[in-house]
């Protein structure tokens, strides 16, 4: 029913239906009427150009000549920027735009709208459905390499646009090929709030780490870093306010606080009051002349997770469910560097970017938690706390116009987990194989060529040993299409 | 949970006492190209402090919002671009991002020059397959000197409208600009003279601008389609139309890749010439008027 909701919505947003009912002779008075106003205007800026071309061409009394049209050209620009404004003003409140004349692009008023397509083709040596992080807690996500053979991957929808001089707002919608829609960005930012804060709620991809907020399409590799699977199950989204400050600095110095609902992995939905995830994040960034510019930042989560369950099999083989609760603490550093000759990345650049991730968890772990309390073992619920880390560094350089080549090494570490039922002899560390100590690691190679700025093509090669001892040997070629409004990149 | 607010604004008051001195300008202006700095520096002077988001070296179509733009809008007191989505792939960020209620667009702050002067070069139709097409004309209007005139009035209204108190020195600061850029023009049209009605084959649209003004006649485009990269099949095809209407030079900006140029330049055996985009795109061009002295200088060496 959702869905069919969310279809239909979907749909609504294509169609650009005249929403508020006018009569044709309305429309066409309303036209009519701006044209004129914008005859008037283009004549008035006209006549402007060409007094001063006057001016210019006589050369005698140059000076008060050139004085006087400067004047009344000031005039006329007031003019002319009320006239703009009204006609601003009309079109807003007439629900029209794209008067009649020069062609209006992003289709004037309504929402800049772009479609992002993607699919690939995928050689994976071993069986996707078996993929684990080897001594990480399953985060639920979107974690594993995807379909082998060919096919389609997410589809995305994104609108967005002004809704006043005070708010932006962004709508995202991504569309799995097996049907279903999910949103995953719809969020307001305010323009005007000014001395150098932002306010952004909704739902967004959290701003902490360097790649977090980045979608899919802008990624540099086919897949997100094992890091960011096994701490944020890919990517760290949230329902929740984010306040955000720029300093008036040289320097770009940003602060920033979020509050979620904590609706994913580290946290789980634990319906209560109040926010369930917080984040802090602060970065600095610079330019080193005028070929090199960095940014390097410290983001700190802060979570509980209550009853976040994963399936393992206990030391006989059998299916169980365990579960964690308590506190979630995630620190992420990040530290990014561009190398583009005088600035100009369009022929050659090059990008280097890492990340390093550490966790801690401490709280209380159930074991089985299918078998019914009353004929459970006493003593199955235990302590549990664990000290997590891992980082993945990448470099990815364009060697010619068009082409670019990258390479990136994922390392992750297990860590320290002590779990109570363990220590205490109740049970052995046979009956949590998903927590066996393991050092999980990635090495993957790329090659992307992009004909435009709106198409891209990449092949790339992994040799992933997320499984413990297992190496699992990937080879992806990727497209990823955009079509419709030019959306700006994030740095 | 946390006492985030009190963090938060604890560190932001910490960052505040770190911050540079407020500088002695009246308005920090952020120019997306540098010849709207030095346009805004000539009308100006010291009431403007000037920070310029682009170089002449860099294509303007294709710059990412690096974390020194962002600082750099956070702090503007008004923002001087071209406009016309020139720089629609990283003004919005820039702005959305800074935090500045100042310099949203449709405020005060904001002034696009294409606003202002009639556009060229206005696509019939807007598809994709036509390249990286500018929808709403072309945007490089720089080029043409005289819309620069026309421009620093406007901006000198604006520098007033948002600085009162600097109002008296900013109209006469422009009236002197008109007088000194009005008898530049002359001498560029009399010094150019020469080359009216001669062709050229250029890289991009670049300079439509500047070889409508000289009467110069464009008789083929290096790239294939606005903003796609030349191709030697593209320049084959180009070539052999140069043996009817020869052009007498290959023309390309600062900021683009002199290869394209030089390969056609060679085989059609004309120079081929850089000429320089903005201020500081040549040696030469240190301001507006020696940027347009070099301009036309070099257009003689390679055109006569
Ligand atoms: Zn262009």
């Amino acid at each position: 029913m959702q869905r069919k909701i969310m279809a239909l919505a979907l749909a609504a947003c294509f169609v650009q239906a005249p929403a508020y009912a006018q009569s044709a002779a309305d429309l066409a008075e309303i036209r009519q009427q701006l044209d004129a106003m914008k005859r008037n205007y283009e004549s008035r800026i006209e006549a402007l150009e060409k007094r001063l071309a006057e001016a210019e061409a006589r050369a005698g009394s140059a000076q008060q000549q050139a004085a006087q049209a400067g004047r009344e050209a000031q005039v006329a620009l007031k003019e002319a920027r009320q006239a703009e404004a009204r006609q601003a003003a009309t079109q807003v409140a007439q629900g029209t735009g794209g008067a009649a004349g020069r062609p209006q692009s992003a289709n004037a008023f309504n929402p800049e709208m772009s479609l992002i397509l993607q699919g690939r083709a995928a050689r994976l040596s071993q069986d996707p459905a078996t993929y684990a992080i080897g001594g990480f807690l399953p985060s639920g996500g979107e974690v594993d390499p995807g379909k082998r053979g060919l096919s389609l991957a997410e589809s995305e929808i994104v609108l967005s646009a002004n809704v006043d001089p005070n708010v932006n707002a962004t709508f995202i919608a991504a569309l799995a090929p097996e049907g279903g829609v999910n949103v995953e960005n719809a969020y307001f930012q305010t323009l005007g709030l000014g001395n150098g804060f932002t306010l952004k709620g909704g739902r967004f991809f959290s701003k902490i780490g360097y790649q977090n907020e980045q979608h899919s399409h802008a990624w540099d590799f086919v897949d997100a870093p094992l890091a960011y699977r096994a701490f944020f199950g890919g990517q760290l989204a949230d329902d929740g306010v984010q306040l955000r400050w720029v300093a008036p600095t040289d320097l770009l110095v940003e602060l920033g606080a979020e509050a979620g609902r904590g609706l994913n992995f580290p946290a789980n939905d634990r319906n209560k009051n109040g926010a369930g995830l917080a984040t802090l994040f602060a970065r600095v960034g610079g330019d080193l002349g005028a070929s090199h510019s960095w940014r390097t930042g410290l983001s700190y989560v802060r979570t509980r997770a209550d009853n976040r369950s994963w399936d393992d099999a206990d030391s006989t083989g059998a299916a169980v469910t365990n579960a964690f609760t308590g506190r979630s603490r995630t620190w992420v550093a990040d530290l990014v560097w561009k190398w583009a000759p005088e600035g100009n990345p369009t022929a050659q650049n090059f990008k280097f970017q890492t990340e390093y991730f550490r966790r801690s968890e401490d709280g209380t772990l159930a074991f089985d938690t299918a078998t019914p309390p009353a004929t459970l073992t006493p003593g199955l619920t235990g302590d549990y706390a664990s000290r997590q880390s891992g980082w993945y560094a990448q470099g990815v350089y364009q060697f010619m116009p068009h082409w670019r080549a990258g390479v990136r090494v994922d390392r992750l570490s297990s860590g320290r987990v002590s779990i109570g039922q363990v220590a205490s002899g109740a049970l052995t560390a046979a009956d949590f194989p998903a927590l066996a100590a393991y050092r999980p690691g990635a090495g993957s190679a790329m090659l992307d060529w992009s004909p435009s700025e709106f198409s891209r093509f990449r092949l790339q090669f992994t040799r992933d040993r997320s499984r413990p001892g297992v190496t699992d040997n990937q080879l992806f070629l990727q497209y990823i299409l955009s079509l419709g409004a030019h959306g700006a990149h994030s740095w | 949970m946390l006492n985030v607010k009190r963090l938060l604004c604890g560190l932001a008051a910490a960052v505040s006492l770190a911050a540079t001195a407020p500088a002695a300008a009246a308005l920090n202006v952020l120019a997306c190209e540098p010849e709207w700095g030095a346009l805004a520096k000539e009308l100006g002077a010291d009431r403007v402090n000037i920070y310029n988001a682009t170089s002449a070296m860099q294509d303007v179509h294709h710059i990412q919002a690096r974390p020194s733009l962002i600082a750099a809008a956070r702090r503007a007191d008004l923002v001087v671009c071209a406009g016309a989505e020139l720089e629609a792939g990283w003004l919005p960020l820039l702005t959305r991002e800074s935090g500045n209620a100042k310099i949203q667009p449709g405020g005060l702050a904001y002034f696009e020059a294409a606003k202002f002067v009639t556009l060229i070069d206005v696509p019939a139709r807007l598809d994709r397959s036509d390249g990286d097409v500018h929808a709403q004309g072309n945007p490089h209007l720089q080029t043409d000197p005289r819309n620069i005139a026309v421009v620093a009035v406007a901006l000198a209204g604006r520098l007033a409208e948002l600085d009162p108190a600097g109002a008296a020195i900013y109209r006469e600061r422009a009236e002197a600009f008109a007088t000194r850029w009005k008898a530049a023009i002359v001498r560029w049209e009399a010094r150019a003279a020469p080359l009216r009605g001669v062709r050229v084959v250029e890289h991009h649209r670049a300079f439509s601008y500047l070889f409508r003004w000289l009467g110069i006649e464009v008789v083929g485009y290096l790239e294939p389609k606005p903003g796609v990269e030349p191709s030697t099949g593209h320049m084959a095809q180009l070539l052999e139309t140069q043996r009817a209407r020869p052009a007498k030079a290959v023309v390309r900006t600062s900021y683009n890749d002199p290869r394209a140029s030089v390969w056609f330049a060679e085989r059609a055996k004309r120079p081929a010439v850089m000429l320089p985009f903005s201020v500081g795109g040549s040696e030469a061009a240190r301001d507006l008027t020696s940027w347009f002295d070099d301009i036309v200088e070099r257009l003689l060496k390679a055109a006569l």
